[in-house]
C-alpha cells in the first residue's frame, strides 16, 4: 500500500462543481445528540452522588465536542478522505508511545498524560481506523480482491495487536470488530467471511491456554455463574444486575436508586452507569434510550445509504456499527449477558476519550451528508 | 505511479450501481442484526425489570450487607534493645457522613459552636468532600481529645451526620532522632496510587513516603481483613455477620542502638552533617543520622502546606538523608586506603621516605600542588607520619606512582563509588572517577593532575559518609566485605566478593598509622586521646567546599557555607576492632576539631554500653517475608 493509493483520488473527479460555502448542519442528528447527552449529565449528577465536578467536566467535554464536531463538519469529505491516512498513521504514534511510556493504570498502559487530560489513542482508533479503512477501500474494487483484503486485514491487525498487548482485550476486541464491519460492508465476499469464521473459532482455545491473562479468564468464568464468587470478581455483575432488576418498570426515581447510591455498585459514571439509569428510571427509562439511539443509529444509516461516494457510504455505516457495538457490549455487560470488558456508553458514560471518538466521527458524518455529488470522467 | 494507476483502472469496477447495491445489500443485512441484537438486548432488560422485578427488589431492599476493610496494624519498628522507634496510637476523628446531614454548612457552625474546628480543618474537609464516594464518612477533624469527644457524644442526637470513630495513627516517640531513617507514612497521593495496587490498601489513608517506612513498606503494611456488615436503610452499622480478620504488619527489629544514636544526636549540636556507626563484623548499621533533623510526627496527620514548604526550603535541608544521600569529597579520610594500596602494588614499601618541600610538580605541568602545611613536613617523610600528619605531597606522589586505574579498582573493593545497598530508598553511588567515567561525564580525557587531585580525596572523587564508614570497617576487618544494613533479613545471601590479597603486615602498618593520627604526639586527632584506657583508630579529612588555592584560604571572606567540610573516620579498639564510625560536619573546617570529637564521644557511648548491646538480634526475622 502507497500512499499514491490515497492521492489518487484527485484527480478521479477534475469537473467537480463549485459551490457556495456554506454552513453544514444536520438538525436532526443535533438533537437526538442533545437528548442523549441531557440523560448523560441527568444519571452522571446521580451516578457521582451529586458530585459536580464530575459534571461540570463531563459538560465541558460535550462542550468541546460539539465545538470539534462543528469544526470537522465543515471540512469537505473528499478533504477527510485524503487526510485520513494521516490521522491515523498519528494515532498508531500515540498509541506506539502509549504502550511504551503511557500511564499505568490498573495494571494496564492505556494512557498518556496530557496536562488537560488523559489521551487514550486505543479510543481515538475507533474513528481513525474506520477512516483509513473507509478511505482504502473506497477507491478498490468492489467486493474487494483477495490482496486488498490482505492490506485492510493488516491494518486492522496492527493496532489491534497493540491494544491487545497494553492489554486492554474489550478495546482490541471493539476495534477488531469495527474493522470487521467495514469489509463486510465493503462486500467481502462470502467465502472469506466463512473462512475467517472458522480460524477465529479454532484460535479460541489456543487464545485460552496462551493469549488470555488470568483476570480475563476470571471475568469469563464470572458471567458464567456469577453467583460463585459474590464478594470478587462476580461482585460488580450481581450488584448491577440488582440494581437494573430493582428499577421494575417506573425506577425508583431520580436520585433514589439504593443501589448505586449506597456505594454497591462500581465504576457507576463509567461503564455501569446504565445500571444507575436503570434503576432509577427503569425499564420505562431504558427504553426510551434505546429508542434515541435507535434513532440516531437509523440516521446514521440514512446518511450512509444517501453519501455520494463509496468512501462516506463506509464510513458511516462503519460508524454506526461502532456505536452499536460499543452500546451492545456495554447494556450486555452491565446486564450479565457478556463479559466485563471497558466498553463505555456512547455519549454517556463519563470520560473525555470516548466523547472526542464520537464528535469526531460525527464531524465527519455530517461532512458526508452535505457532500456534493461527485463526477466521474 | 502511472504504473499502479492503469492496473487500478482495470481491475476497478467503474459502475457506481454496483457499488451501491452491494452495500445497500450489506447494509440492510447489518441493520438486520442491529435489530435483532437490540430486541435481545431490549428482552434481558425486560427480564431482569418485570419479570424478575419482585427478586430484584426483595434483594435490593435486603441488600445491607456491605463489605467493610478491617485495618491491619502497621508494623512497629523497634531498635535492637526493643525500645520503640515507630508504634501506632488509636486516634479518635470526627467525619461527617454528608448523605446524613441537611444542611452541611449549618452543621459545621454548630460543631464550631462546640469544639474548636479552625479554617484549615474546613477547607481539607470540602478537598476530601469532593473527592470521596457516597456515603464515604469524611474526616473533619482527627485526633480529638477526651473533652471533645465527651462534649460531640453529648451533642451527638442534635448532629444528624456525624461519626465519631477511632482509628490508628502513626507516631514517632523518637521524634527527630531517627527521622532520617525511619522516614514517616504520608497520605497516600496521586503518584502512591499508580504505584500501589489500592485493594491492598483498602481503608487505609496512608503509606510509608521515605526511610524505612518506605523501603519496607509491603513488611510493614500487612493485609487487609473483611468484614460482612449488615446496615440499616440510611447506612448505619446494624450488626456483623462474618469477618476475615486483618494480618497485622510485621514488626523490625533495627540493628540501630538508641543510646548510640542519642549520643551521635546530642554531640552534633544540630550543626550540619551525618555520622554512621556500623559493626565492622556483620555491617549492622548501629547509628545512621542526618544532621539537622525534623520531626516526622508533623507528616503523620498531614502536614500543612506551609510547614512544609518551611522543611523543604530551608537552606539547612533537613528534609535531606546526608548519610546516604550526601555525596562529598572525602579528603584526607581516603589516605590510609591509598596508602595499603600503594603498600600492596608495590609501588611504595613501608621504608619509601619523600622529601616534602610543601610543592608538588608533575613535568611539563606548569602549576604546582600545595599542602596546607607552609614548608611541608621534612626531608624524609614515610607513609606512617603522613598519614599521622596528613602530608598532602606524599601521597600526590602515591597517587601519581599508582595512577588512577589501579587507585579506582582497588578502592571499588572497598565500596567508594558504589552503592552500599543498605535497606532505605534514595541511596547515592558517589564517584569514584576513572578514566571512562571522565570521558562520559566530563568529555574529556584524564590527566596525571586529576590523578593528583583524587589521591588526596579531592577532585571528583565524591563520597557518602556510609560509603565511609564501609570502608572504615573494611580497613578495620582486613578486607572482609560487608552488607549495611538495618533490618536483619537472614534470607539475603551475599556473594562474598574476592578479597583484596593484602599482606598481614601492610593491614598492620596501616592500623598502626592509623593509630598514630590520635595517640601519637604529631598526629591530628591527638586531641581525642586523653582519658580513654583503649585505643582508637582514625583520620581526620577537609574537604574544600570551593576550589580555592591553598594559599588563598580566608575563612574571614567567605561566606559559612563555602568553609571546608571537616570529616572523620575511625574505628576502635584498635586491637580487636567492633565499631567503625564515618562522619561529616558540613562547613566545620577541621577534622581535627570538630568531627573527631564527635566520633569519639559516640565511641566512649559504645564501650561503655558493648556488653549491653547484644551482637545477635531476635529470631523473628525467620518466617518475614523479603
Amino acid at each position: 500500500m502507497q500512499n499514491s493509493d490515497f492521492v489518487r483520488s484527485l484527480r478521479d473527479a477534475p469537473n467537480e462543481k463549485k459551490r457556495k460555502t456554506s454552513f453544514k448542519f444536520d438538525l436532526v442528528l443535533i438533537l437526538l445528540l442533545l437528548a442523549l447527552s441531557s440523560i448523560g449529565v441527568t444519571t452522571l449528577f446521580s451516578a457521582t452522588g451529586e458530585n459536580f465536578s464530575y459534571v461540570n467536566r463531563h459538560i465541558f467535554f460535550l462542550g468541546t465536542g460539539f465545538l470539534l464536531m462543528f469544526i470537522i463538519s465543515q471540512i469537505p469529505a473528499r478533504s477527510i478522505e485524503l487526510w485520513s491516512p494521516y490521522f491515523f498513521g498519528i494515532t498508531l504514534i500515540l498509541l506506539l508511545l502509549v504502550t511504551l511510556f503511557g500511564t499505568d493504570a490498573k495494571g494496564a498502559q492505556r494512557w498518556l498524560d496530557l496536562v488537560f487530560f488523559r489521551l487514550q489513542p486505543s479510543e481515538i482508533l475507533k474513528v481513525s481506523l474506520p477512516l483509513v479503512l473507509a478511505a482504502y477501500l473506497g477507491r478498490r474494487a468492489v467486493p474487494p480482491k483477495l490482496k486488498h483484503v490482505l492490506w485492510s486485514s493488516t491494518i486492522i491487525m496492527v493496532p489491534t495487536t497493540l491494544i491487545a498487548l497494553q492489554p486492554d482485550l474489550g478495546t482490541s476486541i471493539l476495534v477488531f470488530a469495527t474493522g470487521a464491519a467495514i469489509l463486510f460492508l465493503a462486500g467481502l465476499r462470502k467465502r472469506y467471511i466463512f473462512g475467517s469464521g472458522l480460524i477465529a473459532l479454532s484460535a479460541v482455545p489456543l487464545m485460552w491456554l496462551f493469549v488470555l491473562r488470568d483476570y480475563q479468564k476470571q471475568r469469563i468464568l464470572t458471567l458464567i455463574s456469577p453467583e460463585t464468587d459474590t464478594l470478587g470478581a462476580g461482585w460488580n455483575i450481581v450488584q448491577s444486575k440488582t440494581a437494573i432488576g430493582s428499577g421494575g418498570f417506573y425506577g425508583k426515581g431520580w436520585l433514589n436508586g439504593t443501589q448505586s447510591q449506597l456505594d454497591f455498585l462500581p465504576e457507576s459514571h463509567t461503564d455501569f452507569i446504565i445500571a444507575v439509569l436503570a434503576e432509577e428510571f427503569g425499564l420505562l427509562g431504558v427504553s426510551i434510550t434505546l429508542l434515541l439511539y435507535g434513532l440516531f443509529l437509523a440516521r446514521c444509516f440514512f446518511v450512509s445509504i444517501s453519501a455520494k461516494s463509496q468512501f462516506g457510504r463506509l464510513f458511516c455505516g462503519s460508524f454506526a456499527l461502532m456505536i452499536f457495538l460499543h452500546i451492545f457490549v456495554n447494556l450486555g455487560m452491565v446486564s450479565g449477558i457478556l463479559p466485563v470488558v471497558g466498553a463505555p456508553l456512547p455519549l454517556v458514560s463519563f470520560g473525555a476519550n470516548s466523547a472526542l471518538t464520537i464528535f469526531i466521527g460525527l464531524g465527519v458524518l455530517i461532512s458526508i451528508a452535505n457532500e456534493p455529488r461527485r463526477i466521474r470522467s | 505511479m502511472r504504473k499502479t494507476i492503469t492496473s487500478v483502472m482495470q481491475t476497478k469496477f467503474s459502475n457506481p450501481e454496483v457499488e451501491k447495491n452491494i452495500f445497500l445489500r450489506r447494509a440492510t443485512f447489518a441493520l438486520l442484526f442491529i435489530s435483532f441484537l437490540t430486541i435481545l438486548l431490549f428482552a434481558r432488560y425486560f427480564n431482569l425489570q418485570i419479570t424478575n422485578y419482585e427478586n430484584f427488589v426483595t434483594y435490593s431492599e435486603n441488600n445491607r450487607v456491605h463489605v467493610r476493610p478491617l485495618v491491619p496494624a502497621r508494623g512497629v519498628i523497634y531498635d535492637r534493645n526493643g525500645e520503640i522507634l515507630a508504634h501506632n496510637v488509636p486516634i479518635t476523628n470526627l467525619s461527617i457522613v454528608k448523605e446524613h446531614t441537611d444542611d452541611l454548612t449549618d452543621l459545621i457552625e454548630r460543631i464550631k459552636l462546640l469544639i474548636e474546628i479552625d479554617e484549615s480543618d474546613v477547607s481539607e474537609f470540602h478537598q476530601r468532600l469532593a473527592r470521596r464516594k457516597p456515603y464515604e464518612p469524611t474526616p473533619l477533624k482527627y485526633d480529638l481529645s477526651e473533652h471533645e469527644q465527651a462534649i460531640l457524644a453529648v451533642n451527638e442526637y442534635m448532629l444528624d451526620g456525624i461519626e465519631i470513630s477511632a482509628k490508628l495513627k502513626r507516631e514517632y516517640p523518637q521524634k527527630d532522632l531517627f527521622a532520617h531513617v525511619i522516614g514517616y507514612t504520608g497520605r497516600i497521593n496521586e503518584s502512591d496510587l499508580q504505584v500501589i495496587n489500592s485493594s491492598n490498601y483498602r481503608g487505609i489513608d496512608n503509606i510509608g513516603k521515605t526511610g524505612l517506612e518506605k523501603f519496607h513498606e509491603s513488611l510493614l503494611l500487612g493485609e487487609v481483613g473483611n468484614q460482612n456488615v449488615e446496615t440499616n436503610a440510611r447506612g448505619r452499622i446494624m450488626r456483623t455477620l462474618s469477618e476475615s480478620p486483618p494480618k497485622p504488619g510485621t514488626d523490625l527489629m533495627l540493628t540501630l542502638d538508641k543510646e548510640l544514636q542519642l549520643s551521635a544526636f546530642e554531640a552534633f549540636e544540630g550543626r550540619k552533617g551525618a555520622l554512621v556507626a556500623m559493626n565492622i563484623e556483620n555491617g549492622d548499621i548501629l547509628a545512621l543520622l542526618s544532621s539537622p533533623s525534623f520531626d516526622p510526627n508533623l507528616f503523620t496527620s498531614g502536614i500543612s502546606k506551609k510547614q512544609y514548604n518551611a522543611l523543604l526550603n530551608s537552606t539547612e535541608k533537613p528534609l535531606f538523608n546526608r548519610a546516604i544521600a550526601g555525596q562529598y569529597p572525602p579528603g584526607s579520610t581516603v589516605k590510609p586506603l591509598f596508602g595499603l594500596i600503594g603498600l600492596t602494588t608495590n609501588k611504595i614499601t613501608p621504608k619509601t621516605t619523600i622529601q616534602d618541600t610543601g610543592l608538588f610538580f608533575i613535568e611539563g605541568v606548569d602549576r604546582a600542588w600545595r599542602e596546607p602545611k607552609k614548608g611541608g613536613h621534612g626531608s624524609f617523610v614515610d607513609l606512617d607520619q603522613a598519614i599521622t600528619e596528613s602530608c598532602d605531597v606524599f601521597f600526590y606522589e602515591l597517587g601519581f606512582q599508582v595512577g588512577i586505574d589501579m587507585l579506582a579498582d582497588m578502592s571499588e573493593r572497598f565500596g567508594l563509588g558504589r552503592k552500599t545497598e543498605i535497606d532505605l530508598p534514595g541511596e547515592a553511588s558517589g564517584i569514584m572517577p576513572t578514566r571512562e567515567w571522565k570521558m562520559e561525564n566530563r568529555g574529556s580525557q584524564w590527566f596525571d593532575g586529576d590523578t593528583v587531585n583524587a589521591s588526596i580525596g579531592q577532585g571528583y572523587l565524591l563520597t557518602t559518609p556510609i560509603q565511609l564508614a564501609l570502608m572504615t570497617s573494611m580497613l578495620a576487618n582486613r578486607g572482609k566485605s560487608l552488607f549495611p544494613q538495618l533490618v536483619k533479613n537472614k534470607n539475603l545471601i551475599f556473594e562474598a566478593q574476592n578479597k583484596p590479597e593484602i599482606k598481614n603486615e601492610h593491614w598492620e602498618y596501616i592500623h598502626n598509622a592509623m593509630t598514630n593520627v590520635v595517640h601519637s604526639e604529631k598526629g591530628t586527632a591527638k586531641l581525642i586521646n586523653k582519658n580513654i584506657n583503649y585505643k582508637i583508630a582514625g583520620k581526620t579529612g577537609t574537604a574544600q567546599v570551593v576550589s580555592i588555592a591553598e594559599e588563598d584560604y580566608d575563612k574571614s571572606k567567605l561566606d559559612p557555607s563555602q568553609w571546608d567540610h571537616a570529616l572523620f573516620i575511625a574505628f576502635a579498639p584498635k586491637e580487636q576492632p567492633e565499631i567503625a564510625v564515618a562522619l561529616i560536619v558540613e562547613n566545620g573546617e577541621f577534622g581535627s576539631v570538630t568531627a573527631a570529637p564527635i566520633a569519639k564521644k559516640v565511641i566512649e557511648t559504645y564501650m561503655k554500653r558493648r556488653m549491653l548491646v547484644p551482637n545477635t538480634i531476635g529470631e523473628m526475622y525467620k518466617n518475614a517475608k523479603f
